[in-house]
C-alpha cells in the first residue's frame, strides 16, 4: 500500500512582495513540480501568494521539544537585548 | 457534527491527582491554553481520540463533494455553475488541510483513506442524504454550512496546534459557503409560488438531518467530557444545537418559510427557541450504514480512489524515473 503514497511536501507562501515566505501546510506529491502546482490549487485560490517555495517533509531538521531548555533558555537573561531596558530621560529626543 | 460521537477510549474522565506526572504535565499545559504540537508528548488516547475526529472531519469534507457535485452539471446558469464549483473545490482544500493536520500525529494518508472505504472511519451523518433539486444546494449552504461553521468556530481555539490553524483557514473560506446557500435560498423564496415550495421543500427535509449533525445530547457522555477536558471540543452538542436553532429560524423568516416543527416556539423566560425532540433514532440508523445514500456515497469514494490507482502509480514512476536520470547526468 505505501508504496504509491506520494511523499510529502511542506508549502511556503510570500504573500505580498515584500514579506517572507511562511508555512502554511503541507501536501502530498510525486515531485516537486506537481508540489508546485498543488500548493497553487489548496493554499493559493483567494488571492493569497505571489510566490511558492515547496520543499519535502523529510528533508526539514527540526530543534525537538525536548531542546527547548537548552536552545532558548540563554536569551531569558540577556533582557539588555532590548531597546526598552535602557531608560531614557524624558528630555532626550530621537532615540 | 463534521465528527459525531468520537471515542476517547475513556471511561470517566480523572482528576489531576490521578494522573501520571507526564500526564499532569500535558492536562497543566492544556489548562493554561498552551498549544500542542506533533512533537510533544501526549497520551496515546488524546493522539488516538485526534486521529479519530480530525480524520472524520475530513472524510466529512471529500464526501461532503458528492451531493453538491450532483448538481454542478445541472446548475441553473454559468454565474451558478462557477460558483458552486468553487465551493466544492473549496470542501477538498478543507480535506486536504484536515488529512495534513491529521497526519502529524503519525498515521499515513493512505491509512486513513482505507479506513474510511473498509467502513472503520465514519463521516458525518448529513452527506448521507440525497439532493433532489436545485433548493437542495441552497439549503445545504444556508443549514450544513452553517452549522459546520458553528461547530468550527469554536474549534479555532482546540488544544492541538495543527488542527486549530487547519479550522482557522477552513473558518475563513466557510462563510462564503453559507451565503452563496442562503442567496440560492432568497432567490427561490422571491420567485414564482413553484420555486418558493421547492425551497420549503428541500427545508423540510434538511432540517432534522442539520440538528443532528451536532450529535446526541452529550450530557451523560464520558466521551464529550474527556475530549472537553483536552479541549478538542469546546461547546456541548447541545449548546451548539440551541445557537444553531436560535439564528436560523430569524433566517427562515426572513425568506417566508417555515420549519417542519410544530414545536418550535419562542422562550421568554429561557431567551432561546424551543423545539421538537429529534429522532435519535434516525441518527443512529444513518451512522450504522442505512441512510439513504451510504452505501452510494461510499462505493463513489472507492471507486475514485481505484480508478485513479493508475495515475497516482504513473506519477510516482515518472518522478523517480525523472530523479534516476538527474542522478545520472550528475555522476
Amino acid at each position: 500500500m505505501n508504496r504509491t503514497e506520494w511523499p510529502l511536501w511542506e508549502i511556503f507562501i510570500r504573500s505580498q512582495h515584500g514579506l517572507a515566505h511562511k508555512h502554511v501546510g503541507s501536501l502530498h506529491a510525486p515531485d516537486p513540480e506537481m508540489a508546485v502546482k498543488n500548493a497553487r490549487d489548496v493554499y493559493t485560490r483567494r488571492n493569497e501568494g505571489v510566490s511558492i517555495w515547496v520543499i519535502r517533509s523529510a528533508d526539514i531538521t527540526a530543534s525537538s521539544p525536548g531542546e527547548k531548555e537548552p536552545l532558548f533558555e540563554p536569551a531569558n537573561s540577556k533582557v539588555y537585548r532590548h531597546p526598552t531596558f535602557f531608560p531614557m530621560p524624558d528630555e532626550v529626543k530621537h532615540i | 457534527m463534521y465528527a459525531q460521537m468520537v471515542d476517547t477510549g475513556a471511561k470517566r474522565v480523572r482528576s489531576l491527582d490521578e494522573l501520571s506526572p507526564e500526564e499532569r504535565a500535558f492536562q497543566e499545559r492544556i489548562d493554561a491554553d498552551i498549544k500542542i504540537e506533533p512533537k510533544d508528548w501526549m497520551p496515546e488516547a488524546y493522539r488516538k481520540t485526534l486521529i479519530r475526529q480530525i480524520s472524520q472531519h475530513a472524510h466529512s469534507e471529500i464526501v461532503g463533494m458528492l451531493p453538491e457535485g450532483n448538481w454542478i452539471t445541472r446548475a441553473p446558469t454559468l454565474k451558478r455553475k462557477a460558483i458552486l464549483m468553487a465551493k466544492v473545490q473549496d470542501e477538498a482544500g478543507h480535506g486536504l488541510y484536515l488529512y495534513c493536520a491529521a497526519e502529524t500525529l503519525g498515521v499515513s494518508r493512505d491509512e486513513l483513506i482505507a479506513d474510511l472505504h473498509s467502513g472503520k472511519a465514519k463521516y458525518s451523518s448529513i452527506f448521507n442524504y440525497p439532493t433532489l433539486t436545485w433548493a437542495d444546494i441552497g439549503a445545504i449552504g444556508w443549514l450544513v454550512d452553517g452549522a459546520a461553521i458553528m461547530n468550527q468556530i469554536p474549534l479555532c481555539r482546540c488544544s492541538f496546534g495543527p488542527y486549530s490553524r487547519a479550522m482557522i483557514r477552513v473558518c475563513k473560506e466557510e462563510s462564503f459557503h453559507q451565503r452563496q446557500g442562503f442567496d440560492i435560498m432568497i432567490r427561490l423564496c422571491q420567485g414564482t409560488p413553484e420555486q418558493k415550495a421547492m425551497a420549503q421543500d428541500a427545508l423540510n427535509r434538511w432540517w432534522w438531518p442539520s440538528l443532528m449533525m451536532f450529535g446526541p445530547p452529550d450530557a451523560d457522555s464520558v466521551h464529550s467530557a474527556q475530549s472537553a477536558q483536552w479541549k478538542i471540543k469546546i461547546l456541548s452538542n447541545d449548546e451548539l444545537r440551541q445557537r444553531f436553532v436560535d439564528q436560523t429560524v430569524p433566517q427562515a423568516d426572513f425568506l417566508g418559510i417555515t420549519m417542519p416543527d410544530p414545536l418550535l416556539e419562542w422562550n421568554d423566560e429561557r431567551g432561546h427557541y424551543d423545539f421538537g425532540p429529534i429522532d435519535w433514532q434516525e441518527l443512529f440508523n444513518v451512522v450504522k450504514g442505512n441512510g439513504p445514500c451510504n452505501r452510494e456515497r461510499l462505493s463513489a469514494r472507492v471507486k475514485a480512489w481505484e480508478d485513479g490507482a493508475w495515475v497516482r502509480e504513473a506519477a510516482l514512476a515518472y518522478a523517480e524515473k525523472q530523479a534516476a536520470k538527474a542522478a545520472k547526468q550528475a555522476a
